[in-house]
């Protein structure tokens, strides 16, 4: 389904020439999803076998079951490349370092797999930086190998050196520089294990190159040592009873359920253990899909742009069940309002989100998974011995905000194309099987909104850092990792510029992403706050790609390889979007020219207490106090 | 706020302590005073800190240096059940006419003269941070040329060790 390319022929040349040596048989990656079960490689060398570290380097991560890294050459890593080219570990070359950044955390949130990105020392190491930061905000697997300056050269200011342990300390969930070749297996296996276990998270490993080309023996599988790393994944079964009968006794109880029970792969549990409460359920930005936004008991999203009923049912709660989630600003508003009367259960994987924003009246550490599970034996306990209590009139109060406060929006009055009913229809002819990946602004905000996500892991966006940029690359990932299913990038013009030059990779790599371009020729959310709170002064938020059309993206796609597309009333919608949908054979780029004043409703603004939720600009949702 | 002292053992390992100070200054947490050094087994040191906080915000540290892969082990020292101790290094004037004065300053607080010269003195002395904020107080007047205080160290009362037991793995 993809066009063969001088590339990936040349990629599967080298793939067929290497299966055919005896490089012995390989596991699959460790998952994330199955956190449960510690790194446990099936390749077995044991045996030394001569070789140097880079060549180590390479056959552990063939050990380890990786199929694809994402990465750029340069000076300090070349020792890698070499064994690298003869490898079955297919590496894509991207334009940027942020993008093998990104690219391996879109693979890594669609597959669970864990994400591999490789760049060189100093600069091709700081232009990690984001993309580690962004799978640190929302704990994602990704590991980092960066080239590093010989050993007798750190630390004198040599020629592209940078202490990027160092620099990425605050930002990894660990971080190594190997300090001799025969560490190398060793160190990509505890790596790889502290990257797909507990809460998961980005983990760097730094290699000076002479350890790359010093001689070394391999031996598979190494030991771990992490004498200091036991995440606690079975939950205290006093804590769960003690939910359970918080779940059974609560007369306005709410599920809020975050990013960690699709982490932990924890969403069938979680559908159970809704219906056989019947308790409404809250997914986070980071959960979409987690529950189908279809399910009658799925309220939305809450925080700065949730629905009405998800604010509402958080706000007015006497019973929180925090699965997963870590109580960002984002959803709680003001603090210290936020939630006045409910009481709170917080299950997550981390014991340091437990009480750090809020109060956790019974905290509950261990994998989503298990929680969830344990969840659902303790509350049928509950309901065998009567224990049950209807949640009739508060089901009444949020059908009644949900039928009177439905996420909508209003046609543009000046003709121009609404950019809600472009992301409403892409969702809706493209199908729930469909992965969008967003970027960072008013788009992700429709994105999350106005398509429909039925099925786990079909929702990938920079939620904690807010990363622009983010889509391109990560949509390359997520198509790497899923061939046979359709990505779509959601993208804004702003965002589109800063890593648009990654479909050059996909064009050559054979990575038939689809992105739509939704072009409001501004920064649309920082433009949306100067309307709303800056008395419309429009300080640099013009981009000119609608005054101008500098850069005219359908010629910018096709420059870049890509079929380019254009959109510009709503009557051509429609078949612009079946028209992307029958190319897959190179990557579309469609620039969906919309208004700009198009804003993104309901908004609790920033610092505010979620009671303050704006419906749309000037109308606020009556709350009936005495229905509580 | 109140002063805290935590135990840390941690791996012996380079850059870990980098991890567990850059920790405390990340998450806006000012160190009073940091000891590090090996301990009865040489792949484990011991981190002592002594912090002024809040009960909440530290046990929110206290989780984080948890998470930190090398951390091994965190106790919170009780001032009621454990020994603490600093170190202190003084240069006092102390010329012939005030050098007695001095040495029965130096004796009362049973601490030690390790230098001599013709115009000072330089004194060593242990104790806890009072004891020895007391020392400097009567030293003062003669004139303290340089001084240099550790750490501090601090350990359980008892025979039980700190390896033995509960650690401040909170929720």
């Amino acid at each position: 389904m993809t066009r063969p390319t001088p590339e990936t022929l040349a990629h599967s040349a080298r793939r067929a020439r290497a299966a055919a040596e005896p490089a012995g048989d390989v596991d699959h990656t460790p998952t994330a999803r199955a956190a449960v079960a510690p790194t446990t490689p099936v390749a077995r060398t044991p045996e030394p076998a001569a070789l140097s570290g880079a060549g180590s380097l390479v056959r552990s991560l063939e050990a380890l079951g990786v199929d694809v890294v994402f990465g750029i050459p340069g000076g300090a890593i070349l020792p890698a490349y070499d064994p690298l080219y003869d490898s079955a570990v297919r590496h894509i070359l991207v334009r940027h370092e942020q993008g093998a950044g990104h690219a391996a955390t879109g693979y890594a949130q669609a597959t669970g797999k864990v994400g591999v990105c490789i760049a060189t020392s100093g600069p091709g190491a700081t232009n990690l930086v984001t993309p580690i930061a962004d799978a640190y905000m929302d704990s994602v697997p990704i590991v980092a190998i960066t080239g590093q300056v010989a050993r007798p050269a750190i630390g004198t200011d040599a020629f592209q050196e940078a202490d990027i342990q160092g620099i990425t300390l605050p930002i990894t969930k660990h971080n190594f520089l190997v300090q001799t070749p025969e560490e190398i297996p060793q160190i990509l296996a505890e790596a790889f294990h502290l990257a797909a276990t507990g809460r998961p998270g980005p983990v760097l490993v730094d290699i000076p190159k002479d350890v790359l080309q010093a001689q070394t023996s391999f031996t598979w599988p190494p030991t771990l040592d992490l004498p200091g790393y036991r995440p606690t994944l079975h939950p205290h079964g006093k804590q769960i009873r003690e939910a359970a009968r918080l779940m059974s006794g609560a007369r306005r109880p709410v599920l809020y359920v975050g990013g960690g029970v699709l982490k932990a792969g924890a969403t069938e549990g979680l559908r159970k253990l809704a219906e056989l409460t019947g308790i409404p359920v809250i997914t986070t930005l980071m959960a979409l899909g987690a529950f189908p936004d279809s399910h009658p008991q799925h309220l939305g999203m809450p925080g700065m742009h949730g629905t009405v009923a998800a604010v509402y049912g958080l706000q007015k709660a006497d019973l929180i069940v925090a699965l997963g989630a870590r109580f960002d600003d984002r959803v709680t508003g003001k603090l210290d309002s936020f939630a006045p009367d409910a009481t709170v259960v917080h299950a997550d994987i981390d014991p340091a989100e437990i009480g750090k924003n809020r109060h956790a009246d019974v905290p509950i550490v261990g994998d989503a998974r298990h929680v969830i599970d344990e969840l659902i034996a303790a509350v049928t306990v509950e309901r065998a011995a009567g224990r049950v209590t209807g949640h009739d009139d508060w089901w009444a109060q949020l059908d009644d905000l949900r039928n009177r406060y439905p996420l909508g929006y209003e046609e543009p009055g000046d003709g121009t194309l609404s950019p809600q009913y472009v992301i409403k229809r892409l969702g809706e002819i493209a199908g729930p099987d469909t992965i969008f990946v967003a970027g960072v602004g008013q788009h992700q905000m429709w994105a999350s909104q106005f398509i429909s996500y039925e099925k786990p892991y079909t929702w990938l966006n920079s939620g904690g850092a807010g990363t622009m940029g983010y889509a391109v690359p990560a949509a390359m990932g997520a198509k790497v990792g899923k061939p046979d299913t359709v990505v779509w990038g959601i993208d804004g013009d702003g965002c589109f510029q800063m890593t648009n030059q990654e479909l050059a990779t996909c064009a050559l790599e054979g990575i038939p992403v689809k992105i739509a371009v939704i072009n409001n020729g501004n920064l649309g959310m920082v433009r949306q706050w100067q309307t709303l709170f800056y008395g419309e002064r429009y300080s640099n938020t013009e981009l000119g790609t609608h005054k101008h059309r500098i850069p005219d993206f359908v010629k910018l796609a096709e420059a870049l390889g890509c079929v380019g597309l254009r959109c510009e009333n709503a009557a051509d919608v429609d078949k612009t979007i079946e028209a992307a949908m029958a190319i897959n054979d190179a990557p579309v780029v469609v620039d969906f020219v919309v208004g700009k004043d198009a804003m993104v409703w309901p908004m609790v603004p920033a610092g505010t207490s979620n009671d303050e939720i704006m419906f749309a600009r000037g109308v606020r949702p009556v709350f009936d106090e005495d229905d509580i | 706020m109140t002063m805290h002292t935590l135990s840390v053992l941690v791996e012996n390992k380079p850059g870990v302590l980098a991890r567990v100070s850059g920790l405390f200054s990340r998450r806006g947490f000012n160190i009073d005073s940091l000891a590090v050094g090996e301990t009865e087994n040489p792949d484990v040191s011991r981190i002592t800190i002594v912090v002024n906080a809040e009960r909440s915000p530290l046990e929110q540290v206290t989780k984080q240096l948890n998470k930190l892969v090398n951390v091994l082990k965190i106790v919170e020292l009780d001032p009621q059940v454990s020994v603490a101790r600093e170190l202190l290094l003084v240069k006092v004037r102390a010329d012939r006419s005030a050098r007695a004065q001095v040495l029965e300053t130096v004796n009362l607080f049973r601490a030690r003269v390790v230098d001599v010269a013709p115009d000072t003195l330089t004194i060593e002395a242990t104790g806890t941070p009072d004891k020895l904020d007391a020392l400097l107080r009567d030293l003062e007047p003669f004139g303290i040329k340089e001084m240099v205080q550790s750490g501090l160290v601090a350990i359980g009362r008892g025979s039980r060790s700190i390896t033995a037991g509960p650690t401040l793995r909170a929720a």
